[in-house]
């Protein structure tokens, strides 16, 4: 399929020795002049980047309690050099967690500590120089910020914060990354990633109207831009297209219309992603998020429930109060905003959908805990709710569940390969490495339990485990959203 | 100028270092502001939740033990021996001495092969496992280096060649009340205190840093409650 090998997936996971520079040449297509004048960088590489990148450096961590103790305080335990995937998959030391730290870190010592300036050798500190730029632009875009290594550093590092300041100051001399610059473009611009018009969107949603209708007999809406509806939903644009991403909209659809709650989407927000907090922006993300708010305010709703995403679920539960709050329009009766999943969760606990379990009984189900719901978020009232409530809905609509093993699920679990901003096709051997831990522990349950669906709740594993399960020698079809599942086993029409 | 004299302007000035120098880290710290929530979740929902998730990496290292068993052995051995052997040498500069010090005190005497036990054992890992030799600088090494020689020559004073403890004891209360008197010239000894110096100047511009930087950490001392409670700090209160 390229030019790489597919990591074997061995009998027993195995902490691979290093091979120091495999992956030096991974490297995603650098942002053209006219993506980052979009999210408002330079368009390319600035004349002194040297001394901006320094100074901007300096700027971060003067602004982020999170850089300023995480760069004084690794005591290099190595607790964490096992703990990412694409170490795992990959085999680079740069990829240990921190190793990819100490690129920023032995920088920063340099040229704001009393130690990197008089003795940098002893300390680690290093120059910025073109080759460590370099290094930079690679392994910063060899973190998908998924923030596994942060649960088990003993004060919590988190090489996420690390990895969202390394790709702003390279933004901030101009070496910004194709893929996140562009996207971001198209939301300023367009309301979403896809680009998708609002007209585009109406069409879209009124052609899956009929599609339903065709299926079920029944008149599902699926209403843009209504005025006065309850609920604001905001969904990753995946959902509005793709496959396995629109079963997922079918299937919030067929809740909505059981449930009775009037609902919409927004052709002017017509985007959960927010890609700014990949590439550490704040400017990018409270403009991005900004677009909901104004949204919300103009349609009248009472709730904003949020779709089936990750990253985009993290920025919502947990930035979007601070960035775009407070939300004292809304109806303070309900979380704000909410998950989808508490949505459903809550209907199906007060017996408001009816479920015909047997609809779900030729999938045998494992689920896949998204990085940045498991480990960034929660849901429900209690920590861990996001654990719970996925599998409850799971175990509530479908009869075979299985988990794959403790150390991979939950907060332990192993991000898909793909997220942070790295899903693109010119980092295609990063992602099939970096999904090796997580198809070691599918490949148990596939084994064990015949498991043959994959459920997520998030844009971007969907679509990166659709690609990559054939590197692994499973179906592509085999990935779906939870609320496909959901969707298939609501029976419509009127209630006994 | 006798080596008493150096020896207790040397303490005056490293006893500095240490106070202001790690007062400026911690004053730096708490007035950065952490402008969004990134508790490493599940996180506790409330404050008396955060303090006792603290206070058990504190006391067992908790996340370290989910991580590794060997660094957690070596590790938590190490500073839980470090604990006691800074309590036994609370007699050294408390006249007279208080009362739990002597509870401490046998404990104390096997906590120094403890400690040895302990850096061995990460140092060891430090040269043998790949992944931990490529992340470690040469000052990784010394620094297990630095606390190891300060541990032997510690232990050297109490089962090979004893110094005279009465006479330190009134160098240390004479530091501390202005009324210095005269160091006993063991060269063991002498070893000792320069290497706990050493390690009192060097505190506040190393990775010494993560004891109190631990409690700074916002993904460990963030509560989770974004939704409920506003939260707005630096550039995201503009
Ligand atoms: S686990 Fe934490 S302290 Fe240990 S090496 Fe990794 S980042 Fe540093
Ligand atoms: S955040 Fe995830 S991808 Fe990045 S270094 Fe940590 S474990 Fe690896």
């Amino acid at each position: 399929m390229a030019d790489f090998q597919t990591p074997e997936i061995r009998e027993y996971p195995l902490i691979p020795h290093i091979k120091p520079g495999a992956m030096a040449h991974s490297k995603p297509y650098l942002a053209k002049p006219d993506h980052q004048a979009s999210v408002g960088f330079p368009g390319e590489l600035v004349e002194n980047w040297h001394d901006v990148a320094v100074a901007k450096l300096g700027e971060l961590v003067s602004k982020s309690r999170a850089l300023q103790v995480f760069l004084d305080i690794c005591v290099k335990c190595g607790a964490c050099t096992d703990k990412c995937h694409y170490y795992l998959g990959t085999e680079d030391p740069n990829n240990m967690p921190v190793a990819r730290q100490d690129l920023l870190r032995g920088v920063y010592r340099r040229h704001f500590t009393f130690a990197g300036k008089y003795f940098p050798k002893l300390v680690g500190a290093i120059d910025f120089t073109e080759e460590v730029r370099d290094q930079w632009y690679s392994y910063f875009h060899q973190c998908s910020q998924c923030r596994r290594c942060s649960v088990f550093c003993p004060y919590g590092i988190d090489t996420a914060e690390i990895s969202m300041a390394g790709r702003e100051v390279l933004d901030a001399i101009g070496v910004g990354q194709k893929y996140c610059n562009e996207i971001l473009g198209k939301v300023h611009k367009v309301g979403n990633n896809l680009g998708l018009p609002g007209p585009a969107l109406i069409d879209t949603l009124e052609g899956l109207e009929e599609d339903v209708k065709e299926d079920t007999g029944v008149d599902v809406r699926f209403p843009v831009n209504q005025k006065g509806a309850e609920v604001l939903l905001i969904t990753p644009s995946a959902d509005f297209f793709a496959e396995p991403h629109i079963d997922g909209l079918i299937g919030y659809g067929k809740v909505f219309h059981q449930a009775g709650i009037s609902w919409t989407v927004s052709s002017y927000a017509s985007e959960a992603a927010n890609f700014s907090m990949f590439i550490g922006s704040h400017d990018n993300l409270k403009r991005t998020a900004m677009r909901i708010r104004e949204a919300a305010l103009e349609l009248g709703v009472k709730r904003i429930v949020v779709g089936e995403c990750g990253h985009a679920w993290r920025v919502a539960y947990s930035f979007w109060n601070t960035l775009i709050g407070p939300f004292d329009f809304l109806d303070p009766k309900y979380p704000a905003p909410q998950h989808i999943c508490e949505l459903t969760y809550d209907l199906l606990k007060r017996g408001a959908l009816k479920i015909d379990k047997e609809a779900n009984d030729h999938r045998r189900i494992t689920f896949h805990d998204s990085c940045n719901v498991a480990r960034a978020s929660r849901m429900g009232n209690m920590p861990g709710g996001q654990f719970i409530i996925p599998r409850e809905i799971l175990k509530t609509v479908a009869n075979n569940f299985f988990d794959m093993a403790p150390e991979t699920i939950h907060e332990n679990t192993f991000c898909c390969g793909g997220g942070g901003g790295l899903l693109t096709d010119d980092l295609m051997e990063l992602r099939v490495k970096g999904a090796m831990p997580r198809m070691q522990a599918l490949k148990q349950v596939v084994d064990d339990n015949d498991v043959n669906t994959l459920v997520a709740i998030c844009a971007i594993c969907k679509t990166q485990f659709a690609k990559t399960l054939p590197y692994y020698k499973h179906s592509m079809n085999m990935i779906t959203s939870l609320h496909h599942v959901v969707g298939d086993a609501i029976v419509l029409g009127g209630k006994d | 100028m006798s080596l008493s004299v150096i020896y207790a302007l040397l303490f005056y000035a490293a006893t500095l270092v240490l106070v202001i120098g790690v007062a400026r880290k911690i004053a730096i710290y708490s007035k950065t502001p952490q402008p969004l929530k990134i508790p490493t979740t599940p996180a506790p929902l409330t404050t008396s939740g955060v303090v006792w998730r603290m206070a058990k990496e504190v006391a067992v290292f908790q996340s370290l033990f989910k991580s590794n068993k060997w660094i957690w052995l070596f590790g938590w051995l190490f500073h839980v021996a470090l604990a006691l052997v800074l309590m036994r040498h609370l007699r050294y500069v408390t006249e007279p001495v208080w009362f739990w010090v002597n509870w401490v005190q046998p404990f104390g005497k096997y906590a120094g092969f403890a400690m040895l036990a302990g850096l061995g054992g990460l140092w060891l890992r430090r040269i043998v496992v790949d992944r931990v030799r490529y992340i470690s600088s040469p000052s990784d090494h010394l620094m297990l280096l630095l606390l190891m020689a300060i541990a032997v020559s510690g232990l050297a004073m109490k089962y090979v060649d004893h110094t005279d403890i009465v006479a330190l004891k009134g160098f240390m209360l004479g530091l501390m009340y202005f009324d210095w008197q005269p160091l006993p010239g063991n060269p063991l000894l002498i070893t000792h205190l320069s290497l706990v110096l050493l390690l009192m100047f060097i505190f506040p511009i190393s990775k010494l840093l993560h004891a109190p930087g631990l409690f700074f950490s916002p993904t460990r001392n963030q509560t989770d409650n974004p939704r409920e409670v506003r939260h707005v700090a630096g550039w995201s209160a503009k």
